[in-house]
């Protein structure tokens, strides 16, 4: 037990500092490419982090969680949009630049949403889950397409990359630390609730709902919670995605996001602390060599990904660390 | 006469046509064991699940504690303190032994909505976890995945969820069934012992198991209550032997 707690460790800690390492050593070389790629992958490891919550540990195949991804990204887009153009909001808010007030308004908006969401599509299971779950999602989209205030199916631009005191976030490197450190508080949440007692919960709900039924805890509200935890943390990914590409478009409110953040679990091991993060270097890599050779590149990642589900459970962290034990 | 603690009146389960449970009126009163017994499909395991609120009856009233718990979601049965074990085992099959009480341990302190603090290092539950097990005899397993556990094994630890939960009344469905002779002996023995804590209502098919620990014996046959009476009087009742015990002579 202690040697597989061991060997999951140091799996870890390598991919973490693969992830700081690769574009540390870009920024030097030169090549800021890298350095941006990298930061796609702590992004996406960071929005599937918060999927992993409720899909790891609480066994909830939510197939809507772009929703989260997009309107954190929204969030920042408008509210970016508000402070370039110094157009003040109603009950006279105005907009900022300020990373800070943008990352709280983003884990406000896709944590009233994911509550509400959550409170219709967690009285269902199973597949009715996945359908309802995807269902809210594309509600989300189309009415980012068909909303002409911020863009329409155009999508938003933000001017300037938004600001964090202290810190030059036009820099490639910088900006990529700031996703980086999220990440890893993120995860370092991640691993605490995990070991708590809603934690133990939370993975009971997945285990036998019945059981934790039996001993008096309402298996719904403990879902309840952790939806709202995971769409937050979901929603955050999308604040900074949204800064990454000072640009936010309705695809990433769409099925396809969804999705993505379901294969790169898969990928990287699903339940596993550092699945998220060994997912997205997977999923980012194959994106960029398979893409570079043909178009038809989700093809042959389709291909990995059956051969993931049939022969490696565990996904990447569960070839590398071995199954998970409990104590 | 001591009021019952779970009073059971003109209880209706129909499946379709079939009355699961029909009409049955039972108590169970403080101090006592109350044996449940019947053949294979008679609605045991069927009562136990409506008086524990997995499954609505069709008609009739179940009160506990002198409440009608009747509209009382499964959970908040548990927590008014009625404690179950499933004939087919139901458990955290990943947890450890130990986790699986822990969790119990946890519900019945009413606080699962705290993030931070490690299970593993809370003393509030290890020790009395491992307590619980210390009492079943499961200690030596404490750190076993449930999953892992022999079916012995699991039907103890299921006793020893219901222990931590502290409650007022235990309905225990089959909890011998699959373990071996020295094993239901031991159970008996703690059974009997269990009783000044809390009343039980005891379902077996193990008859000497019964036969020994019994204050009162309700037979079940076709969902209905066919005689209720000390293990005397339904030893001696000719319904009884003819529907069932008849069988064993
Ligand atoms: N959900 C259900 N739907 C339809 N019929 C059911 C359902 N559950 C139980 N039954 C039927 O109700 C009857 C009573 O079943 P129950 O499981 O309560 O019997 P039991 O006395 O516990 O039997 P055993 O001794 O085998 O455990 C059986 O005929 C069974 O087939
Ligand atoms: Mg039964």
């Amino acid at each position: 037990m202690r040697q597989h707690l061991r060997r999951e460790t140091l799996v870890n800690a390598g991919l973490a500092v693969l992830l700081l390492a690769a574009p540390a050593i870009a920024a030097m070389a030169g090549e800021p490419f890298y350095v941006t790629l990298a930061t796609r992958m702590a992004i996406l490891a960071l929005a599937a982090v918060g999927l992993n919550f409720v899909l790891g540990l609480g066994g909830l195949v939510s197939f809507g969680h772009a929703a989260f991804f997009g309107i954190g990204g929204y969030a920042a887009g408008i509210l970016a949009t508000h402070a370039f153009n110094q157009e003040p909001f109603p009950f006279g808010l105005s907009g900022t630049n300020q990373m800070l007030v943008i990352w709280l308004a983003a884990l406000i908006a896709s944590g009233i949403v994911a509550l509400l969401i959550g409170l219709v599509s967690l009285r269902t299971s199973g597949v009715y889950f996945i359908m309802i779950t995807l269902a809210f999602a594309q509600m989300i989209y189309y009415f980012a397409i068909s909303w002409p205030a911020y863009g329409g199916e155009d999508g938003l631009s933000i001017y300037v990359r938004n600001a964090f005191p202290g810190v030059n976030t036009l820099d490639p490197l910088s900006f990529f630390l700031i996703c980086y450190v999220l990440l890893m508080i993120v995860l370092a949440f991640f691993a605490t609730l995990r070991n708590s007692r809603f934690g133990a919960a939370l993975q009971a709900a997945r285990q036998n709902p019945v059981r934790l039924a039996s001993v008096g805890v309402e298996p719904f509200r403990i879902r309840l919670v952790a939806f709202v935890i995971s769409g937050m943390i979901t929603g955050l990914a999308g604040a900074l995605f949204a800064d990454l590409n000072r640009f936010v478009s309705p695809s990433m409110l769409s099925w396809h996001m969804s999705g993505e953040l379901i294969v790169l679990i898969i990928l990287g091991g699903t339940g596993r602390l550092f699945g998220p993060v060994a997912g997205a270097i997977l999923y980012i890599l194959f994106e960029y060599f398979l893409g570079g050779i043909t178009e038809r590149w989700q093809l042959f990642l389709g291909l990995i990904l059956l051969a993931v589900v049939l022969f490696a459970r565990g996904g990447l962290i569960g070839l590398l660390a071995g199954k998970v034990r409990h104590d | 006469m001591t009021e019952p603690l779970l009073d059971i009146r003109n209880l209706c389960k129909n499946f379709g046509a079939l009355k699961a449970t029909d009409n049955v009126s039972l108590d169970l009163r403080p101090g006592e064991i109350h044996a449940l017994i019947g053949p294979n499909g008679a609605g045991k395991t069927t009562l136990i699940h409506q008086i524990a609120g997995t499954l609505q009856p069709s008609s009739g009233t179940i009160r506990f504690l002198g409440r009608d718990i009747g509209g009382m979601s499964m959970p908040g049965r548990t927590r008014l303190g009625l404690g179950r074990t499933f004939q087919i085992s139901s458990l955290t099959l990943e947890f450890s032994a130990l986790r699986n009480v822990m969790l119990a341990l946890q519900a019945r302190q009413g606080s699962s909505f705290r993030f931070f603090r490690p299970v593993m290092r809370d003393r509030s539950l290890t020790d009395p976890a491992y307590e619980t097990l210390e009492r079943v005899g499961l200690h030596e397993r404490a750190m076993v995945a449930a999953g892992e556990l022999s079916h012995g094994e699991r039907r103890q630890l299921e006793i020893a969820i219901a222990l931590a939960l502290g409650s007022k009344a235990f309905l225990l469905d089959e909890p011998m069934a699959g373990m071996d002779s020295e094993g239901s002996q031991a159970l008996t023995r703690f059974l009997d012992g269990l009783r000044r804590e809390a009343p039980i209502l005891l379902v077996e098919h193990d008859m000497d198991a019964v036969f020994a620990l019994a204050d009162r014996i309700s037979v079940l046959v076709y969902g209905r209550v066919i005689a209720t009476g000390t293990v005397e009087e339904i030893r001696r009742d000719p319904e009884v032997r003819h529907a069932y015990l008849g069988e064993d002579d």
